[in-house]
């Protein structure tokens, strides 16, 4: 691999520490490691002990993990923010748009910007719900939008999550363990608040509630229950929230209105905010062996008497071929040039750029279109002889399967790891809730971390972790 | 609330208590053991121990004798034993959390702590010093659980269903352990009350924490019916028969004004409470004290039952 030079977001190339970073580049600088170890110490028992654990697929062994937790914040100025949140806000907007049109007129398709079959032809597209429109016409009311940083000015979206984004219990809880772990540095600091989100997101849930609900409307959170990977997630939004954390065993369909079981007999629910994948919704309309969902529910709502968030059928706006044409989606829907710029994408279902691919790949990440979790990708530069040959079959076999990107030179933060104090990759995953009403932001977001050296895969099933985010004002 | 979620209370509150008890009971065989037998009297305390815990059968599929390495091994932690006290700390946390949303996070960690902390420890190999301080953090767990519970739960139906599993399982376990003392473990021709054993009635009031306060109360001797008077009748006695279903009552009560509506369960309760209220110690031991504890185990049962039926499914 060749050496790169990585954009270092605490220092500059003279060694000064860059706008925002000055107390904590000092902080730093002057802690004993003996002292950053011992918080280090501290944070995993706070986490150990409020149970913030996350489950490993196919690991009998250890079923309950805490996620590693880097105690040096992340900072963004506000200046830096107020860009991105506004290119976020428009994004989001533009995906929301997007999908009405999939599932309606296809203006975009008929238009010539967006080919038909990446839509039609697109596993996440879901039949049911042509010509359906939900409250608001608001289909992905929580969105995580990955961003990297290459440069000082360089903010790239990586990847769109438009289903079931997971990770803002983290964000919340590194805030609540640094303010714990580190108040010297918060008496510096002007940190923008991030624990206003549960409550914005419950504004969300209500501003989508359907017409036939009361002023009150009743909102639970559907968990596949406590053995799904991010179950402390759903306990603690449901917490925060307020509102009831059910399973699919208890809710019930009668007469196209969902009700939940409770100690008082049945109870109407208005909003859910499921936390299961669409084909496990409803054994009558999609899985029939499913046991997470509930019978009947996708008639409820399609009948209007209940608003699923996120919408069915969101998948087919955030595969990673649907995200190589967000740039033309932005503009076909706004009108607006977009705020925040894609990763130069090659889709390799077109001949020429797959012969491009097919010629580079040792410099070029390849991903399945429609794969997650840093599962099914090839990083060219990191591969061996024999994995860059087998990946080549895979692409000639099935090129429309396959997107390519450049390697990034994406940005590096200060961690503490075990050889003391070193730079690692990182990016950030800002969560954005869009409601009948507004669209709604906090400051920040999760930044995860490759904790590997030299790794740039911070997917928490990889061996991720993570860090608090500071928004600050300078 | 939940049904699901007041289930998992319910059940959660049985198994801490139910963790308590048998830690009790294991550290009452194990001072008792600890006597020379003209003392403690010839009856093997391991062999209560399990059969108070209602595991006799179970027990006896897989063990011949009733030794003290064989009695630790299947109640505090033997895979073949659900209801061990290792296996009845991982249900409850494992049920708090899958209801996390309902307790207090004082509560959560509690358990979630208790359950860290006694994971590792292996059955097999407990050496005495060992085993008190295991049994000690049990009860200590299930002391502080309760103790969060009752100071920090919102004074709603979580708290109600949460306090009914503690006391079904309480007036449970106290009606079982008076049952084998007074009418398994005494040999036949040993005449109740006759030559006093102080030792095994000091130990049974021991198990529930109760000796000094008897001392306080009856000033007198340990006698085997004031024993069981007040470990039935006494409602002085938080751990008594009658203090449970007063608990229970109240409760239910609660939850009956909270859904303005009664059922099978709140009739249930009066009706068991009421005999208890009336009923007179001579009287009890005159009709037979082990049939009165039988129907009395029944009528529990039936209750829990009752409240299963009528909140919790």
């Amino acid at each position: 691999m060749s050496e790169r030079i990585y954009f270092n977001e605490m220092r500059d190339k003279f060694g000064a520490n860059r706008p925002g970073y000055g107390a904590l580049g000092d902080w730093i600088e002057r802690a004993p490691p003996e002292l950053i170890a011992s918080r280090k110490l501290e944070a995993e028992h706070f986490f150990r002990r409020i149970g913030i654990t996350f489950n490993v697929y196919g690991d009998v062994q250890g079923s309950e993990r805490i996620i590693p937790f880097d105690i040096i914040p992340r900072v963004l100025t506000s200046v830096e923010w107020a860009r991105m949140e506004r290119g976020l806000e428009q994004r989001v907007k533009a995906l929301n748009a997007f999908i009405g049109d999939a599932y309606g007129a296809r203006e975009i398709v008929a238009a010539g910007k967006v080919p038909e079959d990446l839509i039609l032809q697109n596993p996440a597209f879901q039949p049911e719900m042509v010509n359906f429109r939900p409250p608001g016409g608001i289909y992905v009311h929580i969105a995580g939008i990955d961003i990297v940083r290459v440069d000082d000015e360089h903010f790239y979206v990586l990847e769109d999550n438009a289903r079931t984004p997971s990770g803002v219990s983290y964000m919340l809880e590194n805030r609540e363990a640094s303010m714990r772990l580190l108040p010297d540095l918060f008496d510096q600091y002007r940190v923008l608040p991030v624990d206003d989100y549960p409550e914005a997101l419950l504004a969300t849930l209500r501003s989508v509630a359907p017409a036939t609900a009361t002023r009150e409307p009743t909102v639970v959170l559907l968990t596949p229950g406590a053995y799904n990977s991010a179950y402390y997630e759903h306990s603690f939004l449901a917490d925060k929230m307020g509102v009831e954390l059910v399973e699919g065993s208890d809710l019930f369909v009668r007469s196209g209105i969902v009700y939940m079981r409770t100690t008082e007999g049945p109870r109407r629910v208005d909003v859910i905010y499921r936390r299961i994948d669409d084909e496990f919704l409803d054994p009558i309309t999609f899985n029939p062996t499913s046991v997470l969902g509930v019978p009947g529910l996708m008639n409820a709502y399609k009948a209007g008497n209940v608003t699923l968030a996120n919408a069915v059928g969101t998948g087919v706006a955030d595969d990673k071929a649907i995200y190589s044409y967000m740039p033309e989606i932005v503009k076909f829907y706004l009108g607006e040039e977009p705020i925040l710029q894609n990763v130069p994408t090659w889709r390799c279902r077109e001949p020429d750029a797959l012969r491009y691919v097919l010629d580079n790949i040792a410099q070029l990440v390849i991903k399945e279109v429609s794969g997650s979790g840093g599962y099914g990708m090839l990083v060219g530069p990191h591969a061996t002889k024999e994995e860059l040959e087998k990946f080549s079959n895979k692409l000639k076999n099935n090129p429309s399967a396959f997107i390519a990107q450049p390697t990034l030179a994406l940005s590096t933060v200060p961690c503490f790891v075990e050889s003391g104090i070193a730079p690692r990759h990182v990016d950030l995953r800002p969560y954005v809730l869009s409601g009948a009403d507004r669209v709604r932001c906090v400051p920040g977001g999760l930044t995860r971390v490759a904790m590997k050296e030299g790794s740039l895969v911070v997917n928490s099933s990889q061996g991720g972790g993570t860090k608090d985010t500071w928004v600050v004002e300078v | 609330m939940l049904s699901r979620m007041a289930d998992s209370l319910y059940w959660l509150s049985r198994y801490v208590e139910r963790a308590e008890n048998l830690a009790r009971s294991l550290d009452t065989a194990q001072r008792m053991t600890g006597l020379p037998s003209s003392y403690a009297g010839s009856t093997n305390e391991w062999e209560s121990v399990v059969i108070t815990a209602a595991c006799k059968d179970s027990f006896d599929e897989i063990y011949s004798d009733a030794t003290r390495a064989n009695v630790l091994e299947y109640i505090v932690g033997s895979k073949a034993n659900p209801c061990s006290v290792l296996a009845c700390i991982a249900t409850a946390r494992n049920n708090a959390r899958s209801v996390r949303t309902a307790l207090t996070s004082e509560m959560w960690e509690i358990l979630n702590d208790a359950w860290n902390e006694t994971r590792t420890v292996d059955p097999r190999n407990l050496p005495q010093k060992d085993l008190s301080r295991f049994l000690a953090s049990v009860k200590e767990a299930s002391l502080r659980f309760d103790g969060a519970a009752y100071r920090t739960m919102l004074r709603t139906d979580h708290f109600w269903f949460q306090r009914l599993g503690t006391f079904i399982e309480r007036a449970d376990s106290m009606a079982r352990l008076l049952d084998v003392k007074y009418h398994l473990l005494l040999p036949d021709d040993e005449r109740v009350g006759g030559s006093l054993d102080y030792f095994q009635w000091a130990s049974l009031l021991r198990s529930v924490n109760a000796l000094t306060s008897f001392h306080w109360v009856y000033r007198e001797s340990v006698q085997p019916w004031l024993v069981a008077d007040f470990l039935i009748l006494r409602p002085e006695q938080p751990r008594s028969l009658i203090s449970c279903y007063k608990e229970l009552n109240e409760y239910l009560d609660q939850i009956a004004e909270a859904y303005g509506r009664q059922g099978p369960a709140q009739r249930r309760v009066r009706a068991t409470l009421s005999q208890l209220s009336n009923a007179k110690i001579d009287d009890v031991f005159q009709s037979g004290l082990h049939e009165f504890l039988e129907s009395f185990i029944a009528q529990n049962n039936e209750l829990g039952q009752a409240i299963s039926q009528q909140y919790l499914s």
